[in-house]
């Protein structure tokens, strides 16, 4: 074990942070980032997933033949994501109404599977729970990140809470369909100005 | 038959699936850089997702509904997709080569793909009809089609131009993506 556990877990928050420097797992970074609230819910969704099948895939991974791997981990994410749809049903059901349909899509999201092919089918249990955990906080702050630009320009306030006053006139297209794009694309490139240098 | 016209052209238009619902954006964004994967991914997508929404319905119709499972939905639906795909590939590969050959290696990628899944999660949710959800399933992977294929070409465009460096890639993909999102945002309406 050549890295630490901090390593593996900070790895996560910058050097390998999804979706910017893994572009990965999209649909949920553009849909749901409306809000602050909405971006932190989902990412805290996908982290359970995450952290979950990271564990079981790590201690499955002398049982599981490598010829029929993709099947089984699609098996334990999906089962993961049952769970996680069934508690927040339970108990957070406005937040499970606004997310929609993209709970249940963790099931394709390629960060989960991407993580349990690439790290957890080859590393013992500890570093995975650290691999998976660092992952999706990274995840969840890049969701909150987005989800603070396109609150905050779209409609002038932050969890409900107007921020710029009354005289602010929202630029809605922030929040609209284009505007995730366009945030997303512009903010990656401020990514790799900072990170380059 | 005009509710039909109807919910085909807001599938296609209006609720674009990669443009407006968000759904697929991974390989929109990795297929896109060529006109020839982008036409290849288009039809695998085609291909499967009407066979997948007829399929996922007819399990929530006669298997999870009558038994109650409903929260099964997703592992089911993941499970059903899978397999469909392998077969799909399986068939094509024995009896259609010549497809086989323009579709190949676009088929396993589609099963991660979210657009897929996404359309039949919807056309459960929004309680369509067995010819509803042949249409419409249709129609949203028409609508993916003609988005990656219009995407294709701007691409492909973008390569001859100077972009500034810490745009390149991906960074400028998304905000030519933003602005096409922006003109089929003009067809919302119109249904």
């Amino acid at each position: 074990m050549a890295k630490s556990i901090t390593q593996e877990f900070v790895k996560g928050l910058w050097a390998e942070i999804p979706p910017f420097r893994l572009v990965l797992g999209l649909c949920p970074v553009l849909a749901v980032t409306k809000t602050v609230e909405n971006g932190i819910g989902m990412g805290l969704a996908t982290t359970f997933v995450l952290v979950c099948s990271n564990i079981l895939v790590s201690m499955l991974r002398s049982v599981i033949p490598p010829k029929i791997r993709i099947a089984c981990f699609i098996i334990i994410i999906a089962t993961f994501v049952t769970v996680v749809e069934l508690l927040m049903q339970a108990f957070t059901y406005p937040l499970f109404l606004k997310l929609g349909i993209f709970i249940p899509l963790i099931v394709v999201n390629c960060i989960v599977l991407g993580r349990a092919e690439a790290f957890a089918f080859k590393n013992s249990v500890v570093p995975s729970t650290a691999d998976g955990f660092g992952i999706g906080v990274g995840f969840t702050l890049s969701l909150a990140a987005i989800g603070l630009v396109r609150e905050l320009i779209g409609t002038g306030a932050l969890f409900g809470v107007s921020i710029f006053g009354a005289g602010y006139q929202p630029f809605a297209f922030m929040v609209e369909a284009p505007g995730a794009f366009i945030c997303l694309g512009l903010m990656l490139c401020i990514m790799n100005l900072v990170g380059n240098k | 038959m005009g509710d039909y016209i109807v919910l085909a052209i807001s599938c296609i238009f209006v609720n674009n699936i990669l443009l407006a619902q968000f759904l697929g954006n991974c390989p929109f964004l990795g297929t896109s850089k060529k006109m020839e994967t982008a036409t290849g991914m288009a039809m695998a997508v085609v291909f499967v997702l009407v066979l997948a929404g007829i399929i996922t319905w007819l399990t929530n119709a006669f298997i999870l509904k009558p038994f109650n499972l409903e929260y099964l939905r997703t592992i089911s639906f993941i499970l059903v997709i899978a397999s469909l795909v392998q077969f799909v590939e399986m068939f094509l590969k024995k009896s259609m080569p010549a497809l086989y050959a323009g579709l190949g290696i676009f088929l396993p990628l589609i099963t991660t793909n979210c657009a897929v899944m996404g359309a039949c999660l919807i056309n459960i949710k929004e309680d369509y009809t067995f010819i509803e959800t042949v249409i419409s399933s249709f129609s949203y992977a028409v609508g993916f089609g003609l988005a990656l294929i219009l995407f294709a070409g701007v691409r492909e465009r973008i390569l001859l131009a100077r972009v500034p460096k810490p745009l390149q890639d991906t960074s400028i993909g998304l905000i030519t993506a933003g602005i096409i999102a922006m003109a089929f945002f003009a067809f919302k309406g119109m249904v």
